[in-house]
């Protein structure tokens, strides 16, 4: 059982997902009011890392990153050094990569909101800020913590960006699922075993907090 | 309905090229590999599926029961254990070449390689440099072993990044997301790269020589064809080409 890979794949899910929180509400929130016509245009964008292959994001995220692309360059001016191979650069490959699974549950909720309760806010004079910070939100709660804990869990289970850019370092890029990898590759079954059915357990739990979350009270069969 | 004989006939397409040979090899016969394929078909007609990875990988994925018909491997001990363990046949077994394992830096880069050799890796320009993963893949483990030959382990080895085999090492080079690499002499010469950088060669002194060899697997289903196959490997045609990606060859034949 690899700790210390542990530990580092929950930091990197634990800060990406917190990250989403703040990036994905005024994506959401701009998916969910906009009236521009071409919008399904970036809802499309949004939701490419669900189906592109792991490589492709990979393949440009490396390339983007890389030391002979302008933002590459710039970021080795500012901070001395590369961002491929550092944990950093993989939690710039996991915002990406999680993006949609944070933003699509926001923003499901957001238009979940009865617009009546909105109309009422505005009447009483709340400006459409106040109004979703304290209607839209509160009341969306369940998808906020749907978001939160599928990027957390998806960003946990993240292995082909990771194989691309992040150079198999200890304790800084070998996440959960490289050391499981490189477990099984050396045949190391029993280690690999313990490692996996931990992350199973561990994402079978945060599955569970998001369909427990929600369910409905009661549900109503055809046959009555 | 219509589209049932049309789909038969695909099928049967496919049973027609059974006969072709599947071989896993070692990453670093990535670009030598398929060039020998490309003289064998044109030259006899059978097809040959290649499959590439670290050396490692692909003895486990053999041991878990992979279809491969034989298996190149950048060192001898993985065919001898897949032949102790009576998945490769032994008088198949065979060295074709020896692999050499070079330091390479882009061209962009402002060492002076023939002076400084394995020095150039202590330069603060060098914040990244990439091998191949030691646990699977020979050339990995051979480049570990250099940088404790040279008493320089301890210096680089935070500043170490590792592909998970020898050619995602050199890509990691290639691409400038690492300033050096240890790689092969094979990818250094291949077309992809030979023109973006340059190179240092390590002393065979270094590391344990990287005895290539190849083997048939004992599931093998075309033992005829993947054994004709491996006699062309010994052939001056094959033996100039793997010269000619930097492998020296074998001295003793067996």
């Amino acid at each position: 059982m690899n700790w210390e890979a542990f530990g580092l794949t929950v930091r990197l899910a634990a800060i990406v997902s917190t990250l989403l929180i703040a990036i994905g509400i005024p994506i959401a929130y701009w998916l969910t009011y906009s009236r521009w016509r071409w919008k399904f245009l970036v809802e499309a964008a949004v939701a490419l890392p669900i189906v592109l292959p792991p490589t492709v994001l990979g393949f440009y995220v490396l390339v983007a990153l890389g030391s002979r692309s302008p933002l590459g360059r710039w970021w080795e001016s500012v901070t001395g050094h590369t961002l491929a191979f550092t944990f950093e650069g993989l939690v710039i490959g996991s915002l990406l990569y999680s993006l949609p699974f944070a933003v699509q549950p926001f923003a499901t909720s957001f238009g979940a909101v009865d617009p009546s309760l909105l109309r009422a806010s505005a009447s009483l004079g709340h400006s459409p800020l106040q109004t979703f910070r304290r209607i839209v939100l509160p009341l969306s709660k369940a998808g906020l913590v749907t978001g939160f804990a599928l990027s957390f869990a998806h960003t946990l289970g993240e292995f082909g960006v990771v194989l691309m850019v992040g150079g198999n370092i200890p304790g800084v890029t070998r996440t959960i699922s490289i050391d499981i990898y490189d477990q099984v590759q050396t045949a190391n079954y029993s280690s690999a075993n313990h490692t996996a059915l931990l992350l199973l357990i561990v994402s079978f739990l945060l599955l569970s907090i998001v369909y427990g979350l929600n369910r409905r009270p009661w549900v109503v069969g055809p046959w009555r | 309905m219509t589209k049932l004989p049309a789909l038969l006939l695909l099928f049967a397409g496919a049973f027609a090229t059974a006969q072709e040979i599947t071989v896993a090899a070692a990453a670093d016969m990535s670009a030598a590999l398929p060039e020998l394929v490309a003289a064998y078909t044109k030259k006899t007609g059978q097809r040959v599926k290649l499959s590439f990875g670290a050396s490692g990988n692909l003895t486990n994925q053999i041991q878990n029961g992979a279809p491969f018909d034989i298996f190149f491997s950048a060192d001898e001990q993985y065919p001898q254990q897949l032949i102790s363990e009576g998945l490769g046949l032994k008088d198949t077994l065979y060295r074709y070449a020896i692999g050499r394992l070079v330091l390479w830096l882009p061209n962009d880069s402002p060492l002076d390689l023939s002076k400084l050799g394995i020095q150039a890796l202590l330069d603060p320009s060098v914040k990244k440099i990439s091998i191949a993963n030691p646990a699977t893949a020979p050339y990995g483990r051979a480049a570990e072993a250099t940088l404790r030959h040279f008493g320089i382990y301890n210096q680089v080895s935070s500043r170490l990044v590792v592909g998970e085999n020898i050619s995602q090492a050199a890509q990691f080079v290639e691409s400038g997301n690492a300033q050096a690499g240890l790689i092969a002499l094979s990818h250094a010469l291949a077309p992809a790269m030979k023109d973006k950088g340059r190179y240092w060669t390590v002393p065979l002194d270094a590391y344990p020589t990287l005895n290539q060899a190849a083997v048939m697997l004992s599931k093998s289903k075309e033992q005829d064809a993947a054994r004709k196959f491996l006699e062309f490997l010994r052939s001056p045609d094959a033996a100039s080409l793997l010269t000619s990606y930097g492998f020296s060859l074998p001295a003793e034949k067996h």
